[in-house]
């Protein structure tokens, strides 16, 4: 059974590599589907199939960069990419990340800045959940008055709508998203996303994860939209971030290759899902990931003040993790199959 | 005189336990460490890459960050190949709210 692992010549260790291919998949799938690059989700997968934690963070960079490229190119097909966006966004991004990262540096300095991070993230994904499960209740409120009202429920209506207000914000220069359906203060973008790159510095995490709700809530755009635009941007900072971590010498270029063979079939099926799955199914389940990830991050901070509780709390989130990773791919993965044999069996029915 | 020298030889022998550890907090931190690939055991290709990133780590990032878009866009032409003999719609979608 040699022939199932693969020699990694940077790291030098041996690695089982259709793990390395399921877990591309896995990611691929979610990435594709959420907008976001996964970067909480592959970390502890690479952890359990031995490799080195030096080189886990780039290697998932760089596999990102590639994997969001393809989704990215599947959902500029479907005119799911607001590039104008995408490119205003990435300057507040990239200041907003550096400005993050220096501060995380200086806060370094003082000491105890991981409890105060964690927490801080822990507090960030609640805020998000609640905003994601706060719009769709406030969706099915609305739509439950107007069929009380006997009047007709409008489809393409959403719960939360913030941006209705940002958007009466008249500063110039004021811009036109064509694929987005709006216009808006360019300020806007480049403020939202500079709050989210700078989280994201503190964070130390892609942004993908905050980028996506804000492109929702603050900024206004459609789910589709905002995932696309958010796979746009990541594809971008991702590679500059395998270049960074290239540089400094923790990138298994092979690994992300092989992680990239299952990301190229994955990012497919969890594009073409959001053609089935309609933006408030995306935002449920969205939802539900946010949640298993801000339980993760509770069960990591468990150990700090109990003690003994190291090993189950590090294996019971990795499990966590890597449950929610298989139950969302299949689920995206039947809805998506569900969907196309629903679309052909139509195409025949017209033929 | 004896007193002396044992003096001396308990302070050399602090300084021997105390210097390596003054030396590395003054060095640069675990994480700039430079890691070495192991080229001992490989050969043809990977023996090639992994000197490379022993050698130089530009010429390392550089083909990093060009080969990852490269094999990305071609898997992502590979897997659309494939995606389009299901017989769906790959070019369109409904619009779905707002």
């Amino acid at each position: 059974m040699d022939w199932l692992y693969v020699l990694m010549p940077i790291s030098g260790v041996t690695i089982f590599w259709p793990g390395l291919v399921i877990l591309g998949i896995g990611v691929g799938i979610i990435g594709g589907f959420f907008g976001m690059g996964g970067a909480w989700m592959v970390t502890p997968g690479l952890n359990i199939l031995g490799f080195p934690m030096a080189f886990a963070i780039g290697t998932d960079i760089a596999h990102m960069a590639g994997k969001s490229l393809i989704s990215t190119m599947r959902h500029g097909r479907f005119g799911n990419v607001d590039y104008r966006l995408g490119v205003i966004m990435i300057i507040g991004t990239v200041a907003g990340f550096e400005i993050g990262a220096q501060m995380i540096m200086w806060l370094e300095r003082i000491g105890k800045v991981d409890m105060i991070v964690r927490w801080m993230y822990v507090i960030l994904l609640i805020l998000i959940a609640w905003m994601v499960f706060a719009d769709i209740a406030k969706k099915r409120k609305k739509e439950k008055e107007l069929r009380a009202k006997g009047e007709d429920v409008d489809k393409l209506a959403t719960g939360i709508e913030w941006h209705k207000t940002f958007h009466k914000l008249k500063i110039p220069p004021m811009v036109h998203f064509k694929a987005a359906g709006f216009t808006c203060s360019a300020w806007l973008p480049i403020f939202i996303s500079f709050a989210t790159g700078w989280l994201a510095g503190i964070l130390g995490i892609g942004g993908g994860l905050i980028r996506m709700p804000a492109l929702i809530y603050f900024i206004g755009c459609p789910t589709h939209i905002a995932v696309g635009t958010d796979l746009f941007e990541v594809a971008i900072s991702g590679l500059y971030g395998a270049a960074t971590y290239t540089y400094k010498g923790r990138t298994e270029l092979v690994a992300a290759v092989i992680m990239l063979c299952g990301a190229a079939m994955g990012a497919q099926v969890g594009t073409v899902a959001t053609k089935y799955i309609k933006g408030y199914g995306i935002r449920i389940a969205f939802g539900i990931a946010v949640v298993g990830c801000c339980i993760s991050v509770i069960m990591k901070l468990i150990p700090k003040y109990v003690a003994g509780t190291q090993v189950v709390m590090d294996i019971a989130s990795t499990t966590l993790i890597l449950g929610l990773v298989a139950a969302l791919s299949l689920y995206i993965l039947v809805k998506m199959v569900q969907g196309a044999k629903q679309e052909v069996a139509a195409k025949k029915g017209r033929a | 005189m004896y007193k002396l020298w044992t003096k001396l030889a308990g302070l050399a022998a602090a300084a021997a336990l105390v210097l390596p550890g003054v030396a590395l907090a003054a060095g640069e931190k675990a994480s700039l460490l430079v890691i070495v690939a192991d080229t001992r055991k490989l050969t043809g290709w990977e023996a090639w890459f992994a000197n490379l990133y022993n050698e130089s780590h530009i010429y390392f990032t550089i083909v990093t960050v060009v080969a990852i878009p490269i094999i990305g866009v071609i898997l992502g032409v590979l897997a659309d190949l494939v995606m389009s003999h299901i017989g769906i719609d790959l070019k369109s979608r409904e619009l779905s709210e707002h």
